[in-house]
């Protein structure tokens, strides 16, 4: 359990004071967006826009540095798992073709091929800056309180608090059982049969289970008791009033959003193809 | 189908935990490289069982994509719908298993195993590589490998583990069988 998880931490920029929902109203225009547009130029703006909003969100390289390792690897391998499936992808979406070199009858390297392959990585690289920021800027306790500010219901609201608060006390449990199991002789390396693997693992996830569900049992309980789900609605001690810096980051968010995907399918199509 | 009430909160927000931690233990299949029996699926199939649809719905959702984001950085959104939809089916027959009443034998555990063939068939074969082809445009031969690997590789945790953690909780956490209505 040596990774690192991606943890918020409290930072005096204007990023950060902006309310919850500013950022997650951001979070999810943005991830539309670069979800939907396969338009080169809009996700060339937007990597650019993206790493200024993290140089000035003054996130350190030390908090992500581990996962945009992973995440760089797993890069990798879909990138060259899509050419190894269908190496004349880019060549049916531009509908032509530039061979470049020849690597069997199969694997003939093309340019719309990798102009596609580079849109792909484009994307991924949009997507993580903000998924960083959005983490690493924003407070739980808050986050809950914004996802109801947009219409969700404060029994989810509440759930995903829940769950925020009891990630690490899990993770510490899940330790403390591995750990006590190890003692007991029982061994977690790599090694081992595959049914002795499932078996070893079990002997972690049973009684990890158990205690989770006890938990939920005291919890609920103590909810109870407090009247949770009495009324239809519920305030938040960390909600906050928006500020004038929301309302122009919320109204620039969704214009953003709103103007790329109308570049976007301007021609009909989601793909930018310079090969016309 | 159950209302959401306090216990379908709790029992999302600390299901979700679990499923984020977990997401690191992963054991690798020998057989094919690069892919590895994801545990938390079993606790994904586990939880929808004890606690119904809504619970394995949302818990499924929420533990996918802040998994993904903590661990990874990124949210796949169209392996984290598969993952809801998964939870929802198993949960729709929560009735059926009857594990909360102490009654996990055979019969229901066939039960248990064909829903969850079932529902990751319907999540990984369908939901996952229509919902890459859509969004992502990738290859379609590329995403339905990936969804009938996903499927498999499923199918065997959730039958191992996702059964015996069902059989283990049915007979640990059934108070409601010990108790016998007077006449």
């Amino acid at each position: 359990m040596g990774t690192k998880l991606l943890t918020y931490e409290k930072k005096d920029t204007w990023i950060d004071a902006l309310c919850g929902v500013t950022k997650l109203v951001f979070f999810l225009c943005w991830s539309i967006t670069s979800m939907m547009t396969y338009d080169t130029r809009i996700l060339a703006l937007m990597l650019v826009l993206s790493l200024i909003i993290f140089k000035v969100s003054k996130t350190r390289w030390d908090q992500v540095g581990t996962v945009f390792k992973f995440i760089l690897f797993f890069l990798c391998i879909n990138v060259i798992a899509i050419f190894l499936f269908s190496p004349n992808q880019g060549s049916i979406i531009y509908g032509s073709s530039t061979p470049i070199f020849t690597l069997t009858s199969r694997y003939v390297v093309t340019i719309e091929q990798l102009f596609y392959e580079l849109n792909i990585i484009l994307k991924y690289f949009t997507i993580v800056p903000s998924v960083f920021i959005f983490i690493v800027t924003t407070n739980p306790s808050e986050f809950a309180a914004s996802l109801n500010r947009i219409g969700i219901s404060y029994n989810i609201g509440y759930s995903i608090s829940l769950a925020l608060r009891y990630i690490p006390d899990v993770q510490d449990d899940f330790r403390k059982i591995k750990n006590a199991q190890m003692a007991r002789g029982i061994e977690m390396s790599d090694k081992g049969k595959f049914m002795d693997r499932i078996k070893h693992t079990a002997a972690i996830i049973f009684p990890l289970v158990f205690t989770s569900m006890g938990r939920i049992d005291t919890i609920s309980n103590a909810m109870e008791l407090r009247g949770f789900g009495k009324h239809k609605k519920r305030t938040w001690y960390m909600a906050r009033k928006l500020q004038r810096n929301d309302y122009i980051v919320l109204i620039v968010s969704i214009l953003f959003m709103v103007v790329a995907l109308g570049i976007t399918y301007a021609d009909g199509s989601r793909f930018y193809n310079p090969f016309l | 189908m159950k209302k959401f009430g306090i216990k379908g909160v709790v029992a999302t927000g600390i299901g979700t935990a679990l499923f984020v931690v977990l997401t690191q233990v992963q054991i690798p299949l020998v057989i094919v490289p690069n892919t590895a029996l994801q545990v938390r699926a079993a606790l994904l199939a586990f939880m929808s069982a004890v606690y119904g649809p809504w619970v394995g719905l949302i818990m499924g959702f929420l533990g996918h994509a802040l998994g993904d984001a903590l661990f990874y950085g990124s949210v796949w959104w169209s392996w984290v719908f598969p993952d809801a939809v998964f939870g929802l089916i198993v949960g729709l027959f929560v009735k059926k298993y009857a594990i909360t009443e102490g009654g996990f034998a055979v019969k229901q555990i066939v039960t248990f195993n064909i829903v969850q063939v079932v529902a990751n068939a319907i999540a990984w074969i369908l939901v996952a590589p229509v919902l890459d082809i859509v969004i992502y445009a990738e290859p379609a031969n590329k995403v339905f490998a990936q969804g009938a690997l996903a499927f498999v590789a499923n199918v065997i945790i959730i039958a191992i583990l996702g059964t015996l953690l069902g059989v283990a909780y049915s007979k640990i956490g059934a108070r409601s069988s010990s108790l016998k209505k007077e006449n």
